[in-house]
């Protein structure tokens, strides 16, 4: 297994309070991880470690061999590893064509490059991903105007726009309909087998992840309490205990 | 990605407007000229302002920096500043044409300059700030510029600095004026609108919506900001240099640093006709001016008053401003329509 993204010993506190405790954990390339977990267990904190959002206590974070835990926010998006938010993030007042069309990959921007136009194919490729997340027909609409879960596959098309080597997806099912959600849990397979993005999942909704993933972790209480594939998570007696309850 | 789908005829009447407006009403010529004044006050400050959600109190900074740089500029050519600064007014500097606009020009191009220099330095730090920080920061750095040159001496001081004296009649003065208010307020708006059509447009837009998530999009938020803030800085330290000139005499409260007029106003006018669009900032401006001179005139001792109704009322019930407004009554009118079938818009196009 060759691991893209490589968490070692990490820990971060608030205050007093012990977010992550030595969590190591290995994303391997090209293939779809999960992370479980009660709320409060650290899944989100984990997370905006690995993007930069916040300094971490100790440990190690390297993304394909890099060290990355000093890095910033945006420095890290260029390196090719995004994340979508649990709370949806698009860009309100703009329509869905323009949150697609300043979604490009920013890995190579030289200064002059603000002041270009943006080419007409990259028109073409943003309304093609509309396309495939199903939100064509609102394109010229403010995303601002469009429903929760219209909102989080728009976040999700954007992401492939800016052609990610690792995509970190922070409850991509959360508030969805359940027709949507098997429509989503379709693209997000065919993003990992067709455009070959890593993806790495924190998803409450285990018939979602339990399908989807390779490789399951399950935190609790901010430490790494077991992981594996999914069948041996989801039999192992401290992952019931903790978190799936058992019925 | 022209998004500007303003018709030419709009153009050319704004041209031919700004051509006779002065031929035709001589006597109002000065008026006439502080309108393109406020259009590029309210242009400027609505890259940051509106387009890029950043709003800053202190933008008239740019617009008094550039008017001491010129001012320093045009009389160190002839002579030295010091000297003339501690004479107080006593020496006059009476120029010939050529040397009036070869200082005048030199004068404003290094405002310009300057005052670049001055927004990439000063953006450096205030870009560190956020929402009301910033607003608070900017205004801070205005008054604090205001109050350094009122006690530097070299500068005039609070006592400020006499320009050297326009060589033709008061006429002729107030309509050259007049063409370089009128092609500034032009040049800003062709530039802007060229900018707002680049990917340029498009990040700060992004960045007003959501900051951390385009961050998190890898855009390259601190170089669009300071980017952004050093073009509202070129165009405001020209039109400071101009304006020093106009009036004849630099002093630091209330010509060059008047943060509590134009400083103001310049926030308002974007405000009232739309900020964050490209005309907003013109129509807003235009009406502003308009309501400004005629309370002027008519409600004299009240004038502040009406001011300030407008602002409170404007910013209470009307926070969208005029095409804001227009933007959601007639939302198809800006294409912001659902096309349902693609297969079906295809055959449309061939058609």
């Amino acid at each position: 297994m060759n691991a893209i993204i490589e968490i070692k010993n990490v820990s971060k506190s608030f205050g007093g309070v012990r977010a992550n405790h030595d969590i190591s954990v290995k994303v391997a390339e090209g293939k779809i991880t999960g992370l479980i977990g009660p709320n409060g267990s650290g899944k989100t904190t984990l997370f905006n470690s690995i993007v930069g959002f916040h300094a971490i206590d100790g440990g190690s974070i390297t993304f394909k061999g890099r060290e990355i835990s000093k890095l910033r926010v945006p420095q890290i998006a260029r390196l090719g590893m995004l994340r979508t938010f649990q709370q949806t993030r698009i860009y309100g007042k703009m329509n869905c064509v323009k949150n697609m069309l300043i979604s490009v990959p920013h890995r190579k921007a030289v200064f002059i490059d603000m002041f270009r136009p943006y080419p007409v194919d990259m028109t073409e490729k943003a309304e093609h991903l509309l396309e495939f997340v199903g939100l064509y027909a609102k394109r010229k609409l403010l995303a601002g105007d469009l429903s929760f879960g219209q909102q989080k596959l728009l976040e999700f098309a954007m992401a492939l726009m800016n052609e990610p080597t690792v995509l970190l997806l922070d409850e991509p099912t959360a508030g969805i309909n359940p027709t949507l959600i098997n429509g989503l849990i379709d693209r997000l397979k065919l993003a990992n087998t067709e455009f070959g993005i890593t993806l790495f999942v924190i998803e409450h909704n285990m018939r979602v992840i339990m399908n989807m993933a390779d490789t399951v972790y399950c935190l609790a209480h901010g430490e790494m309490l077991a992981s594996g594939p999914p069948e041996k998570i989801q039999n192992d007696q401290r992952v019931i205990d903790a978190y799936l309850g058992a019925h | 990605m022209h998004t500007d789908g303003t018709p030419w005829m709009v153009y050319a009447i704004v041209v031919v407007a700004g051509i006779a407006a002065p031929l035709l009403l001589p006597s109002y010529t000065t008026q006439f000229a502080f309108l393109w004044l406020m259009i590029l006050f309210a242009l400027t400050w609505d890259i940051v302002g509106g387009q890029m959600g950043y709003n800053s109190l202190g933008n008239i900074f740019f617009f008094g920096a550039g008017m001491y740089i010129s001012a320093v500029v045009q009389i160190g050519f002839f002579t030295d500043v010091a000297a003339y600064t501690s004479a107080r007014g006593s020496e006059q500097l009476v120029l010939g044409y050529a040397d009036y606009f070869l200082s005048l020009f030199t004068g404003i191009g290094l405002a310009a300059v300057g005052c670049v220099l001055f927004a990439l330095v000063l953006g450096w730090v205030m870009f560190g700030m956020r929402g009301p920080y910033f607003a608070i920061g900017t205004l801070g750095m205005a008054l604090s510029a205001r109050e350094l040159a009122s006690t530097w001496e070299w500068i005039g001081g609070g006592t400020g600095i006499a320009m050297p004296v326009y060589p033709g009649l008061p006429g002729e003065k107030s309509l050259v004026f007049y063409a370089f208010f009128f092609i500034l307020a032009i040049l800003t708006f062709v530039f802007v609108r060229w900018l707002y059509s680049t990917r340029f447009g498009l990040a700060v837009n992004a960045i007003r919506d959501d900051e951390e998530k385009a961050e998190a999009m890898g855009i390259h938020t601190r170089r669009h900001k300071i980017v952004a803030w050093s073009v509202s800085a070129f165009f405001l330290g020209m039109s400071g240099a101009v304006f020093g000139n106009i009036i004849g005499f630099v002093e630091p409260l209330e010509v060059a640093f008047p943060v509590f007029t134009f400083g103001i106003f310049m926030v308002v006018m974007s405000l009232l006709g739309g900020r964050g669009t490209l005309w907003g900032p013109v129509i807003g401006a235009t009406l502003f001016h308009v309501i400004k001179e005629t309370t002027w005139t008519y409600l004299l001792g009240w004038q502040w008053v009406a001011l300030g109704v407008l602002i409170v009322v404007n910013v209470v019930f009307f926070q969208q401003g005029i095409l804001g407004w227009v933007q959601e009554k007639w939302p198809e009118k800006f294409g912001l329509v659902v096309e349902e079938d693609p297969a079906e818009e295809l055959a449309g196009e061939k058609a």
